[in-house]
């Protein structure tokens, strides 16, 4: 059975449709990227699934229950979630951000026992930030900053991890070791990963599926060999593209391509 | 699409406080809580017979020392009558007004400043001081008799009125936004202030040497059951922020993110700004307007201890008490037998620090 079912989802805003009958069923494991042009409704599917927003119709379900019914401690056991890089205004240090990841799995009073800190430890040695432990979240670059919000989520112990365009702010290093994780929490530990992403190739290199948004609607939903085609890309995002072939996995690669110079000497 | 703004408008980061970035702070655990809050006790409790024995009317220190020691044996006390009395109804009644006050508002500051996400917010600039100043104004030019309490009365109203202005002005579909509240908060506190100086504009001078001590903020004011009713709010309100501080953490990193860890961010929110305004408008109603508290303990414990409410909250309650029993004291004593407003000498302590505190974030 799928882990996560979303059924036949509406959602509007102020009166505008932002998604439309979205259907879709994830199953344990695996590792679905959500792309889409600016304002398909990525980011606020993401919000959906995470209960953060209710839809106005259809329902979202966590192994066969509707998030809905669910307590948001219970909800923030089997969902962690990945934010975009918020700013960090106070002094809180990178051990302390991933021991909050244990927040769901403790009382009101209780202060954290051994188990906590040995899921912190293995989060922070999955995200290789041990090092850095002590170190103050207002003192680290995006990429360690990031790393931290992983190692929360991790710390977590989630069984789905949702990221929110993670790979925005990253340089190329960065990103491929952000997906390289991914793709190993994602196999060797059957975490089941969704990410929103603006990046196709990196979603088409990686990811299991590919689930496509466009105006509030799935348009194409599967292998990164079925979604990301050149008839596909071009009629969601307008724009042309070549696709070729990543020269070692053979997933599909774009390229946008490029008008052609005008001929009045200026290149 | 985006929903919700979460960037503050006012991106102060807090200060760069580790000169070793890798100098290791020890998680707050039982035991670190407890440690911390013995040490600041202790030092709160030295502090508050340093003040008894302090002033008009010495106690001897060493007299003080010798009772409290006869007391706890149970046996006669060494103090003589004129010190028992001015012991027992002027300096405890006058310790325990300032303990709750100083409390109260470092507990708000630490509270606003963290729901907010703004190092910079505090009773003081949110406007609800302003609100109970104004209420105190009106209270000292035409009389207070009819409202419970007096000028205390009239004063925790108007911090009540101030409260429900901000918040009900700042409320939008979406919940409070951090930057709305505190520029609301601003807003409503230069309307208060134009309000305060158009009724003293209009008043007689006889009166204005007590709306002068009132807006400077002072403790001298206040009666014994109004002590006692301000420390009950300020027990109160700790237990329930305290009850809290694990949300509070999780609410630094923002609402949406609470909630992604497990925390049902709106009904926490709500309890920790109300309980906040609560104990706020109770001390600002006896003491007046005192400023720089608020801002700057919550400030400076962050710095030493993390930002870890668990151990924030009951620090900074035993700092704010301590530090305002302290200024208290010098208020009473530097220049006897005059007294100054104790607002001026947090402020001359405060402005500085904090001046500091900002050169220092110059980086």
């Amino acid at each position: 059975m799928d882990i996560l079912q979303v059924d036949q989802i509406s959602f509007s805003y102020n009166g505008l449709t932002v998604l439309s009958d979205v259907r879709f069923g994830v199953e344990k494991g695996d590792f679905l990227g959500l792309i889409g042009p600016n304002g398909s409704g990525k980011t606020t599917l993401l919000k959906l699934i995470d209960g953060l927003l209710q839809p106005d119709r259809g329902s979202i379900r966590l192994n066969g229950t509707p998030i809905r019914k669910m307590k948001r401690n219970d909800l923030a056991k089997i969902i962690a979630v990945v934010p975009q890089a918020a700013p960090s205004i106070f002094p809180f240090t990178v051990r302390e951000v991933v021991l909050m990841g244990r927040t769901p799995h403790l009382g009101r009073w209780r202060f954290e026992g051994a188990a906590d800190l040995a899921a912190m430890e293995g989060a922070m040695k999955k995200t290789d930030i041990l090092d850095l432990a002590d170190r103050r979240m207002n003192r680290l670059s995006g990429g360690e900053f990031h790393r931290v919000l992983i190692a929360r989520a991790l710390a977590q112990e989630p069984h789905i991890l949702l990221l929110d365009e993670p790979t925005a702010y990253l340089d190329i290093r960065h990103q491929a070791d952000f997906f390289n994780l991914l793709q190993s929490l994602n196999g060797e530990q059957g975490l089941t990963v969704i990410a929103v992403t603006h990046d196709i190739n990196l979603a088409s290199l990686y990811c299991n599926r590919i689930a496509l948004l466009k105006e509030g609607q799935i348009e194409a939903i599967g292998h990164p060999g079925l979604v990301v085609t050149e008839e596909i890309i071009q009629a969601v995002y307008g724009t042309p593209v070549m696709i070729d072939c990543h020269p070692e996995t053979g997933r599909p690669r774009v390229t946008p391509k490029r008008k052609e110079p005008s001929d009045n000497g200026n290149r | 699409m985006s929903i919700s703004s979460r960037r503050p408008l006012l991106r102060l980061p807090s200060v760069p406080v580790q000169v070793n970035p890798h100098n290791s702070r020890p998680l707050a655990t039982a035991g670190r809580i407890i440690l911390v809050c013995a040490c600041l006790a202790a030092v709160f409790a030295l502090l508050c017979l340093v003040s008894i024995s302090a002033g008009a009317g010495e106690i001897r220190f060493m007299n003080l020392l010798a009772h409290l020691f006869s007391m706890s044996l149970g046996t006669e006390t060494t103090l003589d009558p004129a010190e028992e009395t001015i012991l027992f109804s002027i300096r405890l009644p006058r310790i325990l007004l300032a303990a709750s006050v100083g409390a109260s508002l470092s507990l708000s500051g630490v509270v606003f400043q963290a729901i907010l996400r703004n190092p910079l917010a505090d009773p003081y600039i949110l406007g609800i001081s302003g609100g109970a100043a104004l209420g105190a104004v009106i209270g000292i030019l035409i009389g207070a008799g009819f409202v419970p309490l007096g000028i205390p009365g009239l004063a925790f109203l108007g911090a009540l009125v101030a409260i429900l202005l901000i918040f009900g002005v700042s409320e939008s579909k979406s919940g409070h936004s951090g930057n709305t509240l505190l520029l609301t908060g601003v807003i409503i506190n230069a309307f208060f202030s134009a309000l305060i100086m158009f009724a003293v504009s209009l008043s007689s001078s006889d009166r204005l040497h007590s709306v002068l001590f009132w807006l400077m903020g002072d403790l001298s004011m206040a009666e014994g059951n109004e002590a006692t009713l301000v420390g009950m709010a300020m027990l109160l309100g700790f237990l329930i922020l305290f009850s809290l501080a694990r949300p509070l953490n999780l609410l630094i990193l923002g609402e949406e993110t609470a909630m992604q860890l497990g925390v049902d961010a709106k009904r926490a929110k709500k309890i920790l700004l109300a309980t906040a305004s609560l104990i706020t408008a109770a001390a600002v109603s006896v003491s007046g307007t005192i400023g720089f508290i608020g801002l700057v303990i919550p400030h400076l414990l962050r710095l030493l201890l993390g930002a870890d409410h668990r151990l924030l909250l009951p620090a900074s309650a035993l700092f704010g008490a301590s530090f305002l029993v302290l200024a208290d004291t010098i208020a009473r004593t530097l220049m006897a037998p005059v007294e100054l407003p104790v607002g001026v000498v947090t402020a001359l302590c405060g402005a500085p620090y904090f001046l500091y505190l900002l050169h220092r974030r110059a980086f």
